[in-house]
């Protein structure tokens, strides 16, 4: 029982982690149909930035408080984020929007080779530790005597940054004016072009969007995991699609439940995995629950829990 | 009678060249070796991404499964792990070539189908996805399986591979003539070049055949293509199976070449690299391919005989496994954006325009 409420709290975490970068796919997709391989590679360079930046910031002024360093590389990370994305959509993507469905998609994975190359170059290639900058004591959450589990701060700074961050992105998408206008374009772009919208501007503010949410989701992978490397986001960035798809891809509901569920699938998943196979199968098999979700669902629900909110231009 | 001399012309370069390059060093021929295997394997993922369309990015699983299904059949690996097996064969399984090909072969295929079976009725970028999932699935596979019981030997992977043995000739050995030697490299290149023109011309027969006008049918315009009879998902599973079986074969060439396999030979930068193969030659038209596949496999090895002096200028950080890929990853997007259909493509408007 304890097993289980712990995996059910690292789940939860997992799983808002993949959402913020789901969201990120999902918006994408929703408005010009393709896949941004390249949206794992933000989060990366997200961790990778902000390490730099708690680097420089503890070196300067040491005795500042570590809940600030964190949240100002955190702006920095979004902001160099934000810019890149915008010119990586400018570059890559825009003149080939009209170009045969495959074009895009060669191009996006060309631009993810491209920013872990230069990952590379510039952090190199080896671990990194990531400072804790959170107390990493545990929290005590369960119920005395019937389950018992716990939780880092950190942890609870993941739920409580993504909580936030969606409330912040219901609102935007369905109370603003680019929030209509974002929908608008993903319903029919050339309508919405004749009723005064710019579908240029608000694919920009696509790319923008999902690039902070990314490097949000980023830095805090990195400080609950403690180590960043240039291929750190290819996984996740997998398993955020995979979770947009789970939903419905193009709904923003859709993506959030899919990456929750998704997570609750992987930890409890690789939590009993061992004991259900008697050891056949142990936890370094986690990583192919998400895949298995991914064809099963597919297959048999390929328009996802909660069904597609896409434009149909093919 | 002058474009039959420069075919033979062009035979005879082909020929002579391992010899020419032999000069320099048998590192320089095995360059030669390496550039036709991801050739073979740059025709069999044109069979799928080129004629059919659709976007394999798990195609390198093909290739590790072919590979390490001749690495368990042609090594002690069994022997050592299981005890029924090594009282049978005491010094290892030694299947020969002419049985284990043809099984890698299938094998390869059949995972061919059994992944497309599920995954065919999607979308183009959502299969890209699966496939692309399909490959790790089998690379975390090769890393784990070491336990319970020891098949692949997981991340040490497998040693001790026997070399081709093709009509008592071992191609391991050097292969006196009397009046020269040729080196073991040299005749792997000879088994390659033999090999990649074969599958030329599958592939051009292919491509000329009912069923290459149907996967090009598919390509184009797949609703279309079945309003006009065909079977677009049969068509498709036999795309799929048809490339798996090439990255079988070439699998199984890589590991009887090389002598050693391990899961990190089959990460999914090799996928991405096939792919960009395909594409920056010309996807779909077999010149193109070759030499997309030349040039990218080629040019990196040639590259790091320059990467000395610039990783000393960058501190180390420029080495020649990160240029390739900044090469690999600069080559897919400029050529998307400036010419879409590759650098080589076919005379005839056989390729959409849309």
């Amino acid at each position: 029982m304890d097993t289980l409420f712990q995996q059910i709290i690292n789940g939860l975490v997992l799983g808002s982690m993949y959402a913020l970068v789901a969201l990120g796919y999902t918006m994408v997709y929703g408005i010009i149909n393709l896949i941004n391989f390249a949206h794992g590679e933000i989060l990366m360079v997200a961790a990778m930035v902000s390490w730099s930046i708690i680097g420089c910031l503890t070196e300067l002024t040491p005795t500042a408080p570590k809940w600030l360093v964190l949240l100002l590389s955190l702006l920095c990370a979004a902001l160099v984020c934000s810019i890149l994305n915008y010119w990586i959509e400018k570059i890559a993507y825009k003149p080939l929007r009209s170009a045969p469905k495959l074009a895009p998609l060669i191009t996006a994975i060309g631009v993810s080779t491209l920013l872990q190359s230069l990952a590379m170059i510039i952090w190199k290639p080896n671990y990194k530790p990531y400072p804790t900058m959170l107390a990493n004591s545990p929290i005590d959450v369960g119920y005395t005597g019937v389950v018992h589990a716990v939780i880092t701060a950190t942890q609870l700074m993941i739920l409580g940054v993504t909580a936030a961050c969606l409330v912040c992105l219901v609102i935007l998408v369905h109370h603003t004016r680019l929030g209509r206008a974002m929908r608008a374009t993903a319903e029919n772009p050339r309508v919405a072009s004749m009723m005064g919208v710019k579908p240029d501007q608000v694919i920009s503010a696509t790319f923008v969007i999902g690039a902070v949410l990314a490097s949000i989701a980023g830095v805090m992978w990195a400080s609950n995991y403690g180590t960043i490397q240039h291929t750190m986001g290819f996984l996740p960035g997998l398993k955020a699609f995979t979770a947009a798809v789970f939903g419905g891809i193009g709904n923003l509901q859709g993506a959030v439940l899919g990456a929750v569920l998704l997570g609750l699938i992987e930890s409890i998943g690789s939590g009993y995995i061992g004991d259900l196979t008697h050891g056949v199968l142990g936890s370094q098999y986690a990583d192919i629950f998400a895949f298995i979700v991914l064809i099963g669902v597919l297959t048999l629900r390929p328009s996802g829990l909660l069904g597609e909110q896409t434009s149909q231009r093919s | 009678m002058r474009s039959l001399v420069l075919k033979l012309g062009f035979l005879l370069v082909l020929l002579l060249l391992p010899i020419a390059l032999q000069l320099f060093g048998n590192a320089w021929v095995r360059i030669a070796d390496m550039a036709l295997l991801y050739t073979l394997l740059a025709i069999g993922l044109n069979i799928v991404v080129g004629y059919a369309g659709l976007l394999d990015l798990g195609y390198v699983a093909f290739f590790a499964i072919g590979a390490y299904l001749y690495a368990i059949l042609c090594s002690p690996q069994l022997s050592n792990n299981f005890e029924f097996i090594a009282s049978i064969f005491p010094s290892g399984l030694h299947l020969p070539i002419y049985f284990v090909l043809p099984l890698c072969a299938l094998l390869a295929g059949l995972f061919g189908l059994i992944l497309g079976a599920p995954t065919l009725r999607l979308r183009g970028d959502y299969l890209a996805i699966v496939t692309l999932g399909f490959g790790e699935i089998i690379r975390v596979f090769l890393n784990n399986l070491d336990r319970p019981i020891n098949i692949t030997n997981g991340p040490k992977g497998i040693g001790e591979i026997d070399s081709i043995t093709l009509y008592g000739v071992s191609l391991s050995k050097k292969m006196d003539l009397g009046f020269m030697q040729i080196s073991s490299v040299t005749l792997y290149y000879y088994l390659f070049i033999s090999l990649v023109a074969l599958s030329i011309l599958i592939c051009t027969r292919l491509e000329h055949s009912r069923i290459g006008r149907a996967w090009m049918a598919i390509r184009e315009d797949e609703i279309a293509a079945k309003a006009m009879g065909i079977n677009t998902r049969n068509l498709k599973l036999t795309a799929f199976g048809m490339g798996a079986t090439f990255g079988g074969v070439s699998g199984a060439m890589f590991a009887a070449f090389q002598g050693f396999v391990s899961p990190e030979s089959f990460s999914l930068m090799e996928s991405v690299m096939i792919v960009a193969m395909v594409v920056l030659g010309g996807i779909g038209y077999l010149p193109g391919v070759v030499l997309g596949a030349l040039l990218l496999s080629a040019l990196p090895e040639v590259l790091r005989y320059v990467a000395g002096p610039l990783q000393e200028m960058t501190g180390g950080r420029l080495d020649a496994a990160i240029l390739r890929q900044l090469l690999i990853a600069t080559a897919m997007i400029s050529v998307m954006l400036l010419k879409p259909s590759g650098l080589w493509t076919a005379p005839t408007k056989i390729r959409s325009q849309s």
